[in-house]
């Protein structure tokens, strides 16, 4: 496997062009499936949906991460011995 | 016990307290042996359907053994894991470690057949206090204070739920583990759902769980991850179905989980933001309460233990060949250990519900009962969740941990390689399982609560799924360096009881302890002073009072004697002198006093 995984990382830029190609083909597929069964509006007619719901929310995902952990819930590794009270940072 | 029915958790306790004396060769077959009894144990009990194990106890009778569709299913996984975990621990030497996993999965069979809150309490506590040792067994510099904080919280929680039972049987006179008045719940209901909810980690009583499981041994971290959180879903389904308020918690977990999953930089630490989120789906299945969400629920936490699991146990691989932990320590360890990748791959496609993998049998159910009861905004946000799912764990995990930049140092890089072949095993039984469920999901829907009407291998299910991986997964290439592993913590709401405590002793240390100084000086100053001024005038009168009236007479006393002593010659004739004279004297008074 590891010799495999070496061959393709050899060859990364046909990888990434023949996994586009396999993302357009499945775009391009989901507009011939049946979608009458689908729960929502959204599902039967907006075309590519699940394609745009999936881009869009993994970019809102890394967004909010990245702005949260930017508005300080990330921390350094020591936070906890810095934020030591007085009384403790004596001992 | 009755004849027919074979408590697990007996063999489990049994053969963990006997464990010590197996020593040499025969060690390792008998820690096979043990689990292996227990599953074959629940494996019988499945012919059974009713209440078994009834014993009499004060005015109650404990249910040991309620043998129904949902206690089988639940029990059938964990006697499962308990076989998986030993395996994958089979070389630990340590018999401490092997007995507290042991009593660990007793208590969480204990709770999944039991029928009444008194035996229910009793193996919740069993599973708590013998969880935290798979914490200690660690030995890490933080092993000890997280063990006790994970201690502390699940105490704290047990007190919640026997609060909650106490009220239930004050109001109710029951005992009885079952369905509460969902609809109408009461101070009572609350808190067993609290109590609950603790251990399912429900947002904001999750912190304990990140902190612990990323904390734990590497094979304690196997079965942390698979009991205390489902036996609590387990617990929840039982008895809070339908319960409108768990949707909107269990969405909540679902979300929360994923956010920080995708910041977290330790791996174990991310599974464990993981197993927030992905109890999240089954929190919300449990309060939709359908008969397909309630089936969606049980099936998702049975194949959430299965590939959980797995990855607990090729991330474990990583910690117990390298010690490391952070991504920002590994990185592009395929080489090293190519057969723990490929098992923890699988382990991530399965969480990712991607198609013929675990989780595409179930979590999609649980949506789908979103979607039918008209929760829209529920199921929307669960799949929204699902793509953050596929995210972290399908994409971050095996890119930064197997591939990426390689972050090892030498001696990092030296020491990894594939683990001991009974890890390698176990690992390949749980991705075989992986891999079977999601292929051929019928034979986890037979064992449901519920008849299944449903099959995850359609048309469209499958295109949705790999559009909504797809495009993830390009969106992940497109923006990863904006999710590139950093050297940080996450602060979460433990920030704000650790700040709750800490203050709490800063209170008792200046405030209180300036008070106490300052109490003590008064009563030093005033308080003393005057009472020993007093006792000086009491001392003084005792003295020179008392004792002055009492010494007086007896200085009196003491001076006639000093006389009459003088008196006392010794000499008979001074004394019959004395004596003459006396009576001469006497009769000369009485002669004169006659004649007068």
């Amino acid at each position: 496997m590891t010799t495999l995984i070496a061959y393709l990382q050899a060859r990364l830029k046909t990888v990434v062009t023949i996994c586009l190609a396999l993302l357009a083909v499945i775009a391009a597929t989901s507009l011939l499936i049946d979608t009458h069964h689908a729960h929502t509006w959204a599902e039967q007619h907006v075309p590519f949906f699940w394609s745009l719901f999936g881009f869009v929310a993994a970019a809102l995902i890394i967004g909010a991460a990245r702005w949260f952990g930017g508005s300080g819930i990330q921390a350094p590794t020591d936070v906890y011995d810095r934020t030591l009270l007085p009384c403790e940072e004596e001992e | 016990m009755t004849s027919s029915f074979l408590h697990p958790s007996l063999i489990l306790i049994a053969g963990a307290l006997l464990l010590p004396f197996i020593q040499g060769p025969l060690r390792r077959p008998y820690l096979f042996l043990v689990p292996l009894l227990a599953l074959g144990a629940v494996l019988a009990n499945t012919t059974l359907t009713g209440n078994f194990g009834l014993v009499d106890f004060l005015d109650w009778q404990l249910v040991f053994g309620r043998v129904d569709k949902l206690s089988t299913v639940f029990a059938l996984i964990m006697a499962l894991m308990a076989v998986i975990g030993t395996l994958y621990g089979l070389h630990v030497d340590r018999a401490g470690e092997h007995m507290a996993a042991w009593f660990y999965a007793a208590g969480s069979l204990g709770v999944i057949y039991c029928g009444d809150y008194v035996s229910l309490f009793f193996f919740w506590e069993m599973m708590a206090f013998a969880s935290v040792f798979l914490v200690w067994f660690r030995r890490g510099p933080n092993s000890l204070a997280v063990g006790y904080r994970y201690l502390l919280i699940h105490t704290i929680g047990g007190i919640i739920l026997l609060a909650g039972i106490l009220l239930r049987y004050q109001s109710t006179g029951s005992i009885t583990f079952d369905l509460l008045d969902v609809a109408h719940p009461g101070l009572a209901t609350w808190l067993i759902m609290i109590g609950f909810g603790l251990n399912a980690a429900m947002v904001p009583l999750h912190s304990w769980l990140p902190e612990a499981y990323s904390e734990a041994s590497f094979n304690g971290a196997v079965f942390l991850c698979a009991f205390t959180t489902k036996t609590a879903v387990y617990t929840l389904a039982r008895a809070c179905a339908g319960m409108d308020v768990l949707v909107v918690l269990g969405v909540i977990m679902a979300l929360y989980g994923v956010i920080y999953a995708v910041m977290e930089n330790d791996i174990r630490k991310l599974l464990a933001w993981s197993i927030v989120s992905q109890v999240g789906y089954m929190i919300a299945g449990i309060g939709i309460g359908t008969d397909m969400a309630i089936n969606g629920a049980v099936a998702h936490a049975v194949v959430h233990i299965l590939y959980k699991s797995l990855l607990f146990m090729g991330t474990g691989a990583v910690l117990y060949m390298t010690g490391k932990t952070k991504f920002t320590e590994l990185g592009g360890l395929y080489a090293k250990m190519p057969a723990t990748f490929f098992f923890t791959l699988i382990g991530c496609l399965s969480i990712s519900a991607a198609p013929f993998f675990a989780a595409y049998a179930s979590k999609s159910m649980i949506i789908t009962a979103g979607f039918e009861q008209h929760l829209n905004w529920a199921a929307w946000l669960l799949m929204f969740g699902a793509t953050g799912t596929f995210m972290y764990n399908g994409l971050k995990l095996p890119y930064f941990l197997f591939f990426g930049s390689n972050r090892c140092s030498k001696a990092t890089w030296d020491k990894a390689a594939d683990p001991t072949w009974n890890m390698l095993v176990a690992m390949t039984l749980g991705a075989t399982l992986c891999v079977l469920v999601g292929t051929a999901p019928g034979f986890l829907y037979a064992l449901l609560p519920h008849a299944v009407d449903y099959t995850p291998h359609t048309v469209y299910h499958l295109m949705e799924t790999l559009q909504l991986l797809g495009f993830a997964a390009l969106a992940f290439f497109l923006l990863k360096k904006y999710v590139e592993p950093v050297d940080r913590v996450c602060l979460d709401i433990d920030w704000l009881y650790r700040q709750a405590g800490r203050g709490f002793l800063w209170l008792v240390r200046h405030p209180l302890q300036w008070f106490d100084t300052a109490w003590g000086e008064a009563y030093r100053v005033v308080g003393l002073g005057s009472l020993m001024t007093v006792s000086r005038f009491w001392s003084w009168f005792d003295w020179h009072g008392i004792d002055g009236v009492v010494d007086g007479i007896a200085r009196g006393v003491r001076a006639l004697g000093g006389k009459v002593r003088v008196l006392q010659s010794g000499q008979i004739q001074v004394t019959l002198f004395y004596v003459s004279s006396l009576a001469a004297v006497v009769l000369v008074t009485f002669v004169v006093s006659q004649l007068l």
